[in-house]
């Protein structure tokens, strides 16, 4: 794909940041699970942390492709800090952005822009994952507040984030899609973190279980109108998708650079590797894939930016980027070999990391329901 | 690039889908089973200027970009992937290397010919004993008396039977191999040259297959092609443009297929419901849908590459190894959605199953484009 000249220097710049302030020790908070405070702080001081966000409100007001191409090359580094940026701006910053009045915006937007403070998305329920519609999570109404009761498990930056958008249904609504979002605060009465989970990947990124005990809400923390809670959740999901696909694309590319590299320098059979066809295949259908999913992650992302129907074509970034991505990998690990699989080669990391662009945000399944839905409400109408 | 068409882009791509679903989707299935293309079909194909789609208007083309012509071909190629071969080879691999390589002379005495559709074009380059390694071909063109003497026999040549004139390479210097191998420019009634009979084929059965033999075939040195013992790499180069239509092709093959698929599976009632209920329906539909779509943007990017002058050896190559493989996918997912149906003639899918083959096949296997790409990408 050929981006602009203006991009292209945009993602060299990146390149260059992410290279010397991101990917120093990515493979030791892997081992610690320390969350990347400072890296995080860093992001925040070159403006990532609003980086769709408006002058006005303290954003760098660029657009979705800029966002993606941050985020390949976050990715490409250090996928923990990758996530918490997109956590961040995707699931919480430009939502409220998006959806909130000009007050909630005024009150948030800039804090959150400036990364003083972290955002986070509270969807995800114990028995509410791929069926959302199942949320259990409930508000009631008492006087000029609403009050917030349940659970929201997977949480991204749920521990260390200070503003959450969070979905909820009234006690006695039946319908599914009967959903409400609020913005809340980590620091009001009634929150509190069950617990930051240990993952297969991923590892310095905070994934909280959260709870919500009578937390009161002022209604002016609504956000969007009651009820409106379903769709919006949709559109932030088209939204984090094709992130999700670029997180993928950028895993996809750092492995296979690696892979090119050691084909070329390592010998065997007196040759280096990279003169057997076995492995020049693999090169070229690693590479051929790349180039197609991130074809489809930037199709989406311009579409979106065009302000035109995008569900369908994230969906298909994600699906297509995050199973041709851990393709990729597992293709680089085999052209290293043992090498590959120890830990102290990046593509053992990455190996793990990658595997939740299969599961996070919907995972392949359901993309393709989403899909499928698509293709068949197109015929049927 | 732009994800998107030009307004002129999408004007070509209606103009070739109305004509396609009207004039050859009724007639498609007989096109096969008859092994022919109806000359009246033809006819119309030059009216619209779709035989010098590439060739510069001041040769009588329509001297539209690659993207404008790979959209007619996706579209011919949704409804007879055997039809859009036949124009395919005709511009790309004979109009496309004339236009690129060949004297204003050569240029001046073909073009407007075959920009109306009068003389229509063949590539000769595989022969018996040499396919994927092209450059070990033993045809020659030796000079004698002023003009070249050329023997040997091409094997495979699409519009082989139809074609008024062929793109010939040969050794001109038999003992450089690759490095010895000259084009030229030869008329189907020259001396010397005989035609074999039809291949029979698993698919694209109404194009044209045949063995072309050379018997002191004398071509005029004039008809040379670029420099002397530079034809490799002019063979080469046509079919970097080449593959970016068989892209097209297995796209276009692909998107018939899914189509057929979506409407089938709305319509067949299985269990008391229509099968594309089911998920196990839906995820084939959803993998052939998104799949079709990574290989659109790969062959749109090898013909915009094309059209801006960059170089696009590597990006063709993926196009065309990645939607030749995803076509034979899909097809397949396509009858199996069928089920029985999907294998009796009576429907579509039957025939894109078959015609789909060849696109890994023809203008470099996989096997080739995989090397191409390896070399690409390893070298410095």
């Amino acid at each position: 794909m050929i981006l602009s000249d203006e991009l292209q220097e945009f993602r060299a710049e990146v390149r260059d940041f992410a290279q010397k302030e991101i990917a120093p020790g990515a493979e030791e908070i892997d081992q610690t699970k320390e969350f990347p405070a400072e890296k995080v702080k860093k992001l925040a001081q070159r403006g990532f942390l609003g980086i769709m966000i408006p002058r006005e409100y303290g954003g760098l007001g660029l657009s979705s492709m800029h966002y993606l191409i941050v985020m390949e090359e976050l990715s490409a580094v250090c996928g923990s800090t990758a996530l918490t940026y997109a956590a961040h701006n995707s699931l919480c910053l430009n939502p409220i952005f998006n959806f909130g009045n000009k007050a909630q915006i005024e009150k948030y937007v800039p804090t959150l822009a400036s990364g003083e403070i972290l955002g986070a998305f509270g969807l995800t329920e114990p028995e509410a994952g791929s069926d959302a519609g199942g949320t259990k999570t409930n508000f009631s109404e008492n006087g000029s507040n609403f009050v917030l009761n349940g659970s929201k498990c997977f949480i991204t930056n749920g521990s260390v984030g200070g503003v959450l958008i969070v979905t909820a249904r009234r006690t006695d609504a039946t319908q599914p899609k009967d959903i409400s979002s609020f913005i809340v605060e980590s620091k009001w009465p009634g929150f509190s973190v069950g617990k930051r989970e240990d993952k297969m990947g991923l590892r310095a990124s905070d994934t909280a279980l959260l709870h919500f005990e009578d937390m009161k809400i002022p209604k002016d923390n609504l956000l969007g109108q009651e009820g409106e809670g379903f769709k919006q959740f949709l559109k932030i999901l088209d939204a984090g998708r094709i992130g999700i696909g670029a997180m993928s694309v950028g895993m996809a590319q750092a492995a296979f650079d690696l892979a090119l590299k050691f084909a070329k320098e390592r010998k065997q059979f007196n040759h280096p590797i990279a003169d057997f066809q076995a492995i020049q295949w693999k090169l070229a259908d690693m590479a051929t894939k790349i180039e197609a999913s991130r074809n489809l992650v930037y199709q989406a992302a311009y579409l979106k930016d065009g302000g035109r129907p995008y569900t369908k074509e994230a969906a298909m970034a994600k699906l297509f980027s995050s199973e041709t991505g851990r393709e990729a990998i597992y293709q680089a690990m085999q052209i290293l070999g043992g090498y590959g699989y120890m830990s102290s080669r990046p593509l053992e990391r990455m190996f793990r990391d990658q595997k939740l662009c299969e599961i996070g945000e919907g995972t392949s399944e359901i993309q393709r329901i989403v899909i499928a839905r698509h293709l068949l409400g197109k015929l049927k109408t | 690039m732009n994800f998107e068409l030009t307004e002129d882009q999408k004007m070509v791509q209606e103009a070739a889908r109305e004509f396609a679903q009207k004039r050859v989707a009724p007639i498609a299935k007989e096109m096969d089973e008859k092994e022919e293309v109806p000359r009246e079909i033809l006819k119309e194909m030059a009216e619209l200027g779709y035989f010098g789609i590439r060739i510069p208007e001041r040769y009588g083309g329509l001297d539209l970009d690659m993207l404008s012509y790979v959209l007619m071909l996706e579209e011919l190629a949704k409804v007879s992937a055997g039809l859009m071969i036949v124009i395919s080879v005709h511009n790309t691999l004979f109009c496309e290397g004339l236009v690129q390589f060949g004297s204003e002379e050569l240029k001046q005495k073909y073009l407007p010919r075959m920009a109306k559709g009068e003389l229509i074009g063949a590539y000769c380059l595989t022969e018996p004993g040499s396919g994927t390694d092209a450059g070990g071909m033993s045809s020659t063109a030796i000079l004698k008396g002023g003009q070249y003497i050329l023997n040997g026999t091409k094997s495979f040549v699409t519009n082989g039977g139809i074609a008024d004139i062929f793109l010939v390479f040969a050794l001109t210097k038999p003992d450089l191999k690759s490095k010895g191998i000259s084009g030229f420019v030869v008329e189907a009634k020259s001396p010397g040259i005989s035609l074999g009979a039809p291949e029979k084929k698993l698919g694209i059965k109404c194009s044209d297959t045949r063995e072309i033999s050379l018997s002191d075939t004398p071509t005029p040195k004039e008809n040379l092609i670029g420099e002397e013992n530079h034809g490799f790499k002019i063979a080469l180069t046509i079919l970097n443009h080449g593959r970016i239509g068989i892209g097209a092709q297995a796209l276009g093959i692909a998107e018939a297929a899914l189509e057929e698929s979506i409407r089938y599976s709305l319509q067949r009632k299985q269990f008391g419901q229509p099968i594309a209920n089911f998920q196990g329906i839906q995820f084939k539909l959803s993998d052939m849908a998104m799949k079709i779509e990574a290989a659109r943007w790969l062959v749109y990017q090898a013909a915009y590459l094309q059209t801006t002058g960059e170089p696009f050896t590597k990006e063709a190559s993926m196009a065309k190894l990645f939607a030749s493989e995803m076509s034979n996918y899909v097809v397949n997912e396509a009858v199996q959605i069928h089920g029985g149906y999907g294998y009796m003639k009576e429907y579509a899918v039957e025939r894109f199953f078959r015609d789909a083959r060849i696109t890994e096949i023809y203008e470099g296997t996989s096997e080739a484009q995989r090397i191409v790409i390896s070399r690409e990408l390893l070298k410095d």
